[in-house]
């Protein structure tokens, strides 16, 4: 695969297409705004059904406490925001009113993690999916592109219970452009096949570590790379499996090493298969302001940045 | 319901609430009294509710803010048939529906569960926005606490819902003036309500809660209000109805032992005796 000549897209286009699509498809479908729906790609859906789109203005809390009660009545409301106040501010409104209730809430969380770029550490959320997992009941998953963010979001649609969704703002390689591909939730999918390790990555940190995995070949190390776009449930089965067949793990994610992919990652295997694992994301920092790019590749999130960080962990 | 009829009933719902928190030594009692006879008018006179069809799909919605006063949500749907009086002692108890705080899941005729404060309000305007969606006829109640009011959510719900000129919604406040740390003006002023939801695009209704001549007109003048929501200020009395918790910050959450519960089930008893002396 040709990371550098691929087509990039944002995953909250992905967002955007989707919604559009399901609006036309069901009308119980209602988005719900906190200001951002230009930059959370909802804009789509306000134009073309704006009876069913909801501005709550600058109040993520009441949004989502406004989307249980609509779901209550039978609506499917998808309640957009930044990851930082979707799941960050309205942590509680999200656990109390969405995840007790076990309501049909969608919560399409945009700019997450660090890719966020110029905004800075305060927008740049890389604490989302450790939150998010810790609640009963709660789906959460990150999709690797945009082909994936909108097939999860049709997933989402369809599965009847809250489901948490990460989206990214900056443009990312598509990498499951074929005729082929096929999405199902709580399945990861193996997209390069190896024997020396396991790559178990989720997000833009897919992309990258098939990048990773290219050098590491050159190498002369054979990588098995996992897609992971639920994170819960995750596909325990699947990382076993491959884990039996490498014997070592890395978990790669643009996110908080703590609470995210690879500490789910670790709980699965730590209880029926324990092997080393390395996990590569954010070391327990902050952010900071740059371009996407520059962040991605201080915080040794990109191809290179990856594949360095393995070969320490090899030696 | 005539007033004596809804005066009898409310009376049996206080029976209700003190019965349900002595059995489980835990619970609010004072907040669950002072609003026992709202509970009971939306339930009886103002809801359009089936007992035998809780989850009717055009059926009126009451959400409780003041999640932890559910004994008296209890004891009001439970005297209104939605489930047996004599499941009010297994409040709070292990393995019983009637959990601490309301939950939509498990009690029939809860229909959103509450307890974190400021919440219950969004999702009332969530049903409400979904009723003008569809427009449908089905109106949206929710009870908050002059405590509860502290919390912002309040004012970002309310927000909305004046701006979405939500003229199917009632915000209740139970105003019985005190909170857990003492009277509510004493530890941060909510005061004054009423202008704080006029400010807010609310048509408001200053209403005595504990008369049912009051309350019937109030809720009255809150159907006939069009273009915007209703605020009802509910000034009303903690603990209304025991004699040693009116007006007690100290039975916010407390139960009463044996001998506590003895006198406050006399107390009612003998409201009971005066009522009906009163329809003879």
């Amino acid at each position: 695969m040709a990371e550098n000549t691929a087509k990039k897209i944002a995953t909250r286009e992905g967002y955007g297409d989707a919604l559009l699509e399901l609006g036309a498809k069901n009308p119980d479908i209602v988005v719900l705004d906190a200001d951002l729906a230009e930059a959370t790609k909802t804009g789509v859906f306000k134009k073309a059904f704006p009876d069913r789109h909801i501005d709550c203005g600058i109040a993520e809390g009441n949004m989502v406490g406004v989307a249980a009660g609509l779901a209550t009545t039978g609506k499917i409301p998808f309640v957009s925001s930044f990851a930082m106040f979707a799941a960050g501010r309205a942590f509680e409104q999200v656990r109390n009113s969405v995840g007790y209730p076990h309501l049909n809430v969608k919560i399409g969380a945009t700019h997450a993690g660090i890719t966020v770029g110029e905004d800075g550490a305060s927008h740049q959320c890389n604490e989302d999916i450790a939150l998010m997992r810790t609640i009963p009941g709660m789906v959460v998953m990150c999709p690797a592109d945009s082909i994936e963010a909108k097939a999860a979001v049709l997933a989402a649609a369809e599965y009847e219970g809250p489901v948490y969704l990460r989206f990214g703002r900056a443009a990312c390689p598509v990498i499951n452009d074929r005729p082929d591909y096929h999405f199902e939730m709580g399945k990861g999918t193996v997209v390069r096949e190896g024997t020396d390790l396991t790559i178990v990555a989720t997000g833009i940190c897919v992309g990258n570590s098939l990048e990773a995995a290219k050098m590491l070949a050159a190498d002369g190390i054979n990588a098995e790379v996992i897609n992971i776009c639920t994170i819960k449930p995750l596909d325990e089965e699947l990382i076993i499996k491959s884990a039996k067949k490498t014997g070592k793990i890395v978990t790669a994610e643009e996110h908080s090493v703590i609470g995210g992919l690879g500490s789910a990652v670790c709980d699965a295997v730590c209880k029926s298969y324990p092997v080393p694992v390395m996990k590569i994301g954010l070391q327990d920092v902050f952010g900071e302001s740059g371009s996407a790019e520059a962040l991605v590749e201080k915080y040794k999130l990109d191809g290179k940045g990856i594949y360095e960080q393995i070969k320490g962990f090899l030696k | 319901m005539n007033n004596l009829e809804l005066k009898k009933t409310a009376n049996e719902v206080r029976k209700g609430i003190v019965t349900a928190v002595h059995s489980a030594k835990a619970g609010h009692p004072g907040g669950s009294l002072s609003a026992a006879d709202i509970y009971t008018y939306l339930y009886f006179e103002e809801m359009n509710v089936d007992p035998a069809n809780p989850r009717m799909e055009d059926r009126d919605r009451f959400v409780l803010s003041k999640g932890h006063t559910a004994p008296g949500l209890y004891s009001a749907l439970a005297n209104r048939g939605f489930f047996p009086v004599e499941d009010l002692v297994t409040l709070r108890k292990l393995g019983s529906y009637l959990q601490g705080h309301p939950c939509m899941q498990h009690v029939p005729g809860v229909d959103m569960s509450t307890g974190s404060l400021g919440q219950g309000i969004s999702a009332a305007v969530g049903m409400a926005l979904s009723g003008k969606m569809d427009k449908k006829d089905f109106r949206v109640y929710t009870l908050l606490g002059d405590g509860e009011i502290q919390e912002g959510q309040v004012w970002e719900a309310s927000m909305l819902a004046g701006h979405r000129k939500l003229d199917n919604l009632v915000v209740i406040v139970d105003n019985n003036g005190l909170q857990i740390d003492g009277p509510v003006d004493e530890v941060c002023s909510p005061y004054p309500i009423d202008k704080k939801f006029e400010a807010f695009n609310f048509h408001v209704i200053n209403m005595d809660a504990h008369d049912f001549d009051a309350i019937r007109a109030a809720f009255q003048e809150a159907r006939e209000t069009k273009g915007m929501p209703t605020a009802i200020i509910a000034h009303s009395l903690k603990g209304k109805g025991v004699s040693f918790m009116e007006g007690q910050a100290g039975w916010h959450g407390k139960a009463p032992n044996d001998e506590q519960y003895e006198i406050a089930m006399a107390d009612l008893e003998k409201i009971g005796e005066e009522l009906l002396k009163e329809e003879a």
